[in-house]
């Protein structure tokens, strides 16, 4: 019906491996030390797992611009949100008043 | 006067009868009639509660009503006029009317979608009212934490109410965003749309990006008040302002919900009624996707006075003043149009001038406000009721009954009483001005908002601005007493009785089931009009 | 012109078009999704930073293999949708795409199961806010404050998965009534992406959540 490429089995199965394996990396590097990294390197694995799904299991390799600018958009957003939040947030203890 | 019957022929109106084929259809004009009644149901409601509070504002003590139902009509108000009536009234009923006429289209992406979508608005407002019936509310329209979650009026009803019909928004951007992406008809480009459909557009992307935080954070502040204890919760160490950053993403974004549409209706308006091509075309269809995406950065000027952090507080306000570049990008745009146009002044134009000059007085005292040290000085008092006023009743409403006014032809295939519609909008403009211009002054002298009662020194301009709003009202009661004769007797329209170009006027007046017998082709942009008599730009 | 399968709405010129349209209509959807958990998300960011430690504190009180075995069952439960969608465009044969959509919804039900479970220890050891909290270490009201979110959080998204659930259980039940082809099974694919939407919000929720202690 589309005339986008079809995945095979092999490349699903290929991802899904991928996705276990970042799944225990990244409760193996909560047992490491690393410091303020902790976080980081937990959300940049997450990062990565959700990149591999969104390209292979939900095809966006293969969509058009607009539907990878409608992620883009709602990311952006996302971020937006928390920017102006934090930008209070973080601030607030600045001039010493009413900050928890 | 006897009833004018039109030529026999199919349309969206007769192709079938009865009460089902109205309540089950998937047809986007029967289901944008069907938001024009239960919407304007809602208006009336929302304008009971404002009249009983202009009426108790003509004395300065509270002898009306009591300072705690005061509150209650307030809120109301606020919930009612926002939630209700300002942000679906141009989406809902002519944008869904006319979306698909515009883009040459059979219909929204989504018919079933839309249909549910105002089943969800009915089921939302029936849930509010009942919270409104059942003892009413009095937060103000924010639910602000702390005081939400400890008020005993029925505030987890009405943030159910609010969260249920946030959905209907969500579903009507959605469905606008992929109508306009999939359906255009063919040659129809991005740059060929009308202006309407850009600022659709836009006002569709804050539907989809900013109601579901509002979602979200009102379900949560129900959880709390249930429970009496939560994540806004002071006790526990929690943020009531957290509450107030998650509410103006949305409740801000939310005033361009009812402005940009009313923007699209005004630039149609003024290019068919001076009778020349819109000015400066890409700028404004930029303008209001800069207007959307600027929106979204500037919510912290509603917290200046509320202990936000000071940084915040400064880049939210730089960010405020940027809105103003776009939107006054706009109306530069709409006076060169009318330069050397040759302009008619039907009812639709004197709604859109109406809007030009309000929207601007409106604009203009934002600009105080998102000025740090002034802000602290009129912060809730009614400079700033003036001036949301002049945005969302000067500018929205005007937008939206020239809008209504401008296409009444095309939905009803009827012709209204083109004097008693001069005479209406003119009221309203006189009546609106009356009504708030009193109010800048007040807000200035430091009459705070929200109260019932008022030092006799202000007696005065609340005096005028009560008889204002008599005017005011009867401005907005007139157009039922004309445009709904006019289903019965007003003389039949015909496909384009403004001569206005668009696609919705190369149908038949009322459209046909499915809008055009042949889907057209588009070859040029909108708005080719004669022109001016010597061209500029 | 061949009869298709697919029925075809009035306001598409033909299937390609409507398929587009509706796959289109999903991820705009799943963008309304991100912000409403973004709202969620932005919440915990902010008392994350005014509370650094009470969330480590409560954290250590979540099970982590539980967490990881879910995420574990989660992502193989979307392998299986994107085989059912692959089977739907292939051959749509419906004994393999109704076995593959009932593998999503087993593994979907062990997830609910597994998170439930997980809930009642915390029931147990007295770590749900109003219904029972007897937590009374240091900072108290900031931990209740991280059970509320976590409650929040893991809660929503188990609403989206049972709703995710519900859906691809009819699917399963029309797949065997033969109603997809390779030429219309824009439900499955639509279903598909929300529900590996689902799973990447719970792929965030796993370090946000479980791996915050050290």
């Amino acid at each position: 019906m589309t005339n986008e490429p079809i995945i095979p089995t092999r490349k699903l199965l290929l991802v899904c491996g991928c996705l276990l394996g970042l799944t225990a990396l990244t409760v193996v590097a909560y047992y490491v030390d690393l410091g303020v990294f902790h976080t980081p390197v937990a959300l940049g694995i997450a990062g990565v797992k959700a990149v591999l799904i969104l390209l292979y299991f939900m095809q966006l390799r293969y969509s058009s611009g607009m539907t990878r600018a409608v992620i883009i958009v709602g990311l952006l957003w996302l971020g937006l949100l928390l920017a102006g939040t934090m930008d209070d947030a973080l601030t607030r203890g600045w001039l010493n008043v009413g900050a928890p | 006067m006897s009833a004018i019957t039109l030529p026999r022929r199919e349309t969206y109106l007769n192709a079938n009868y009865g009460i089902l084929s109205w309540l089950l259809t998937t047809d986007h004009k029967r289901i944008a009639v069907m938001y024009l009644v239960s919407i304007t149901l809602m208006f009336i409601l929302g304008g009971a509660a404002a009249t009983m509070m202009r009426i108790e504002l003509f004395t300065p003590a509270s002898d009306l009503v009591d300072a705690a139902t005061y509150n209650k009509l307030f809120t109301m108000h606020g919930i009612i006029m926002v939630f209700f009536f300002l942000v679906p009234v141009i989406p809902a009923i002519l944008g869904n009317f006319l979306l698909p006429l515009m883009i040459g289209a059979r219909d929204l992406a989504f018919p079933r979608l839309n249909l549910l979508s105002w089943y969800i608005y009915l089921l939302g407002a029936g849930v509010t009212l009942w919270a409104l019936i059942s003892g009413g509310v009095d937060t103000g329209w924010t639910f602000y934490t702390p005081y939400s979650t400890a008020t005993p009026t029925e505030v987890i009803t009405a943030t159910i109410g609010v969260f249920i019909v946030g959905f209907s928004s969500i579903l009507t951007g959605l469905n606008f965003i992929v109508t306009t992406h999939k359906l255009r008809a063919p040659g129809l480009t991005w740059f060929r749309l009308p202006i309407f459909v850009w600022s659709l557009y836009a006002t569709s992307l804050i539907f989809v990006l900013a109601t579901p935080v509002l979602a979200i954070t009102l379900i949560l502040v129900a959880v709390e008040r249930l429970f009496h204890i939560g994540i806004f919760d002071p006790t526990l160490g929690g943020d009531p302002l957290l509450y107030q950053h998650l509410f103006w993403f949305y409740s801000h974004p939310a005033v361009y919900i009812m402005i940009l549409p009313s923007m699209g209706v005004v630039s149609e308006i003024i290019a068919a009624f001076a009778h020349t091509r819109l000015f400066g075309y890409k700028f404004v269809a930029f303008a209001s996707i800069a207007i959307a995406v600027l929106g979204f950065l500037v919510w912290g000027h509603h917290m200046f006075v509320s202990g936000m952090s000071l940084h915040a507080a400064l880049m939210f306000s730089i960010l405020s003043y940027m809105v103003a570049i776009p939107s006054a990008i706009k109306v530069f745009n709409w006076t060169a149009t009318l330069y050397k146009g040759s302009i008619s002044y039907d009812t639709p134009m004197l709604y859109a001038l109406g809007f030009i000059g309000l929207f601007t007085i409106g604009g203009l005292t934002g600009l105080y406000l998102a000025a740090l040290a002034v802000d602290v000085h009129v912060t809730d008092t009614y400079f700033v009721v003036a001036h949301f006023h002049y945005i969302m009743v000067g500018g929205a409403i005007m937008g939206y009954f020239g809008g209504l006014h401008y296409w009444w032809p095309k939905i009803t295939g009827r012709m209204y009483s083109e004097k008693w519609g001069r005479v209406a909008a003119i009221l309203i403009f006189i009546g609106f001005n009356a009504t708030f211009f009193p109010q800048f002054i007040l807000g200035f002298e430091g009459m705070p908002r929200r109260y019932a009662a008022y030092p006799p020194e202000y007696q005065f301009l609340n005096i005028l601005s009560s008889l204002g709003a008599v005017l005011l009202g009867v401005g907005y009661i007139l157009p039922a007493l004309y445009l709904l004769p006019s289903l019965w007797f007003g003389k039949a329209a015909g496909a384009n009785p403004w001569n206005a170009t668009g696609l919705e006027w190369t149908t038949a007046s009322p459209p046909p089931p499915n809008n055009f017998d042949k889907i057209p082709i588009v070859t040029t942009g909108p708005y080719q009009y004669p022109g001016k008599k010597e061209t500029i730009g | 012109m061949a009869e298709s399968a697919a029925h075809l709405d009035m306001q598409f010129e033909n299937t390609a078009q409507q398929h587009d349209t509706r796959i289109f209509g999903m991820w705009v959807f799943l963008a309304t999704e991100l912000m409403l958990f973004g709202g969620m998300f932005t919440i915990y960011t902010v008392y994350r930073a005014f509370y650094p430690n009470a969330f480590a504190e409560g954290s250590r009180h979540l099970d982590l293999t539980l967490g990881s075995i879910n995420t574990a069952v989660l992502i193989v439960s979307s392998l299986f949708m994107a085989l059912a969608v692959h089977t739907a465009r292939t051959s749509a044969r419906r004994l393999p795409l109704a076995l593959c959509l009932s593998a999503t919804v087993g593994l979907g039900i062990l997830f609910l199961g597994i998170k439930g479970y997980e809930y009642y220890l915390h029931y147990l050891n007295g770590e749900v806010p109003v219904l029972n909290w007897t937590y009374a270490g240091a900072q108290a009201g900031q931990v209740q404050l991280f059970f509320w979110l976590y409650f929040a959080m893991t809660g929503v998204h188990a609403l989206h998965l049972f709703i995710g659930i519900g859906l691809v259980s009819l699917l399963t039940l029309l797949a065997l009534l033969g109603r997809y082809k390779p030429d219309s099974y824009t439900p499955v694919e639509m279903t598909g992406l929300y529900w590996h939407f689902v799973d990447i919000i719970w792929i965030f929720l796993l370090p946000l959540l479980y791996l915050i202690a050290k």
